[in-house]
């Protein structure tokens, strides 16, 4: 783990996921992973895991790192460190064969196809998954999101926010991805909608879904997640379980250091 | 769960009124050639052999949304390699053509390996280069070329000895041409590879984010789009029987940006239908003497106004008109 954590802050825990075996490789594993925008040092070396099943957040101020981390993880922002994803080291693989692993990104902004229709999106996602059942697995994103359903030939740049959030991570899902990384899903929604769509990926999580969430919307998060990388200044600055953050003041401790 | 209609794909005839009125249209028009004149017949071959470097441009520049400023450097390839090897070397029209293209696919993929690492204004500037460079090798490889003075007495199209001596013959052909690369165009673009395409021109990040190797189909709808500009510098050399520097030259690329935004870029016929309406209109105008080409930008800027996608932007109201009136007709 990299990174101090103040003085003043809780003791960092190193928490592993409840039925995780020792002898079982964590489903993302990341060493030491750091990344430049020119001469800043936008993510300094960083690590972190995620179990199989598991649903870890990753916090953190305004340009801290977060979507760094994850654009790093993903190879859309160069980046060095050691990637291993279900043991096997991916580190040297582009974006594209890390989707077809099961590693998909919902990317900050939702990075929708905003000229095709809500059907095309998510037939897109599907994109590593040529074989599968296509009309099975639309059936799946409906049930989670039936207001997708009615908006299926609506161009998608149309949609709302919310629903909008809704068609980004339906799309991810017809990848079928063992894990799932968002960055700021509630980012410009409306706290109720926000609150359907983070209930939505905990739901996705008890069916045993990986899921890596960077969020802004600390309470929201921490509701879901048992544990939790504190991130600050372009590295993680504590690692705890999500049951230690008990107030914004624990919170604040790292934030404002 | 869904209904199968989802993603069902079956069709009435009337969905495929967008696919069969072009196809209709197109052989009217060949059939107004065939009973015209021999200028009008020139006129309609240059606008089918403008539709096929058009239709392989918009693979590049329309389903994956990347600037290509040099595609005229294919068709000089495409051209000259016919030229040389028929001409030069007694060699049939066809063998050359395929030869020509496989030169020209091997180039293209040669070069658009390093080129396309570069994104927008700068992918720009390095296809605008290609297009110069190449112009440039036309003009003083004179060993190879023949320079200023051009490549002449190159044959017209024909296989086995057999040659398509007449315009009009010729005419049909060089429709033929259009036509299958419109309707590979329509294929691939249907594909789970025009899907990829479609991606990569909506988002890069996101196309890759969900499993697009984004590298690697720029690559191949740049190759692709070199292929039909490489056929279609070989059907314009044994057409003409005559092929020069100019010939490739930048206005090739000013004349097919046009016939791509003006038929619709990033449809499956508008280009072609831009090379008709951009190789007809002037012969149209020609009445207005010292006006005609002010009319003619004025109808141009008129139809990018009121079509802002290009005429084929009007498919969808077609369609719906088609299906407006079976729904009439059901009740």
């Amino acid at each position: 783990m990299t990174g101090v954590a103040p003085a003043n802050a809780p003791a960092v825990g190193t928490v592993r996921t409840p039925g995780v075996t020792t002898a079982e490789s964590p489903l993302l594993e990341v060493t030491d992973i750091s990344a430049f925008y020119g001469r800043v040092h936008a993510l300094k070396p960083t690590s972190l895991h995620i179990g199989r099943g598991e649903l870890v957040t990753v916090l953190g101020p305004n340009g801290a790192g977060k979507s760094t981390l994850l654009r790093a993880i993903t190879r859309l922002t160069p980046a060095s460190g050691r990637i291993a994803f279900e043991g096997r080291d991916v580190s040297g693989l582009p974006t594209h064969r890390l989707a077809e692993l099961g590693v998909i990104m919902v990317q900050e902004g939702r990075g929708l196809f905003g000229q095709m229709s809500v059907r095309e999106n998510l037939i897109l996602g599907a994109y590593t998954r040529p074989g599968g059942d296509m009309d099975k697995q639309l059936g799946r994103v409906f049930e989670l999101f039936p207001r997708l359903k009615e908006r299926i030939d609506q161009i998608s740049a149309s949609l709302s926010g919310g629903e909008q959030q809704m068609l980004a991570i339906g799309r991810a899902l017809m990848a079928e991805p063992k894990l799932l990384m968002l960055d700021e899903p509630s980012l410009g929604l409306a706290p109720r909608v926000a609150s359907e769509i983070l209930a939505t990926l905990g739901e996705l999580n008890r069916q045993g879904l990986g899921i890596l969430l960077v969020e802004q919307k600390a309470p929201l998060a921490l509701k879901l997640a048992k544990r939790v990388y504190v991130l600050s200044l372009g590295q993680i600055a504590a690692e705890l379980p999500a049951s230690e953050i008990r107030s914004h003041h624990d919170l604040a401790r790292y934030y404002l250091h | 769960m869904t209904s199968p209609a989802i993603t069902s794909t079956r069709a009435s005839w009337r969905d495929h009124a967008g696919s069969w009125l072009p196809v209709l249209a197109t052989l009217a028009l060949l059939g107004v050639g065939l009973s015209s004149s021999g200028y009008i017949v020139t006129v309609l071959g240059f606008a089918a052999i403008y539709g096929v470097f058009s239709t392989g441009l918009n693979f590049f520049m329309g389903y994956t949304g990347q600037a290509s400023f040099g595609q005229n450097a294919f068709a000089a390839l495409g051209g000259y390699g016919s030229a040389i090897l028929t001409a030069g070397h007694g060699m049939e029209p066809v063998l050359a053509l395929l030869i020509a293209t496989t030169v020209s696919v091997a180039i293209a993929f040669a070069v658009g390996y390093p080129t396309l690492r570069l994104r927008g204004h700068y992918l720009a500037m390095a296809t605008f280069a290609l297009g110069l460079i190449t112009y440039e090798i036309t003009i003083e490889w004179t060993s190879l070329t023949q320079g200023y003075m051009g490549y002449s007495g190159i044959p017209p199209i024909g296989l086995f000895g057999y040659e398509l001596v007449t315009e009009k013959q010729m005419l049909v052909v060089l429709v033929a041409f259009a036509l299958l690369g419109v309707w590979i165009s329509n294929r691939l673009r249907r594909s789970r590879f025009g899907r990829a395409l479609a991606a990569i021109a909506g988002s890069e990040p996101a196309a890759a984010a969900l499993g697009v190797n984004v590298a690697g189909y720029k690559l191949v709808a740049f190759v692709i789009a070199a292929a039909y500009g490489s056929v279609a510098g070989s059907l314009f050399a044994h057409f003409v029987g005559f092929i020069s520097p100019e010939v490739f030259g930048t206005s090739m690329v000013v004349l097919s940006f046009t016939m791509l935004y003006l038929g619709g870029i990033g449809t499956t016929w508008g280009p072609l239908v831009g090379a008709v309406i951009v190789s007809l209109l002037p012969e149209a105008l020609r009445g207005l003497k010292e006006l005609q080409d002010v009319a003619y930008c004025v109808i141009l800027v008129a139809i990018l106004i009121f079509a802002p996608r290009g005429l084929a932007g009007f498919a969808p109201a077609i369609k719906q008109f088609f299906n407006r009136g079976a729904a009439a007709k059901a009740e």
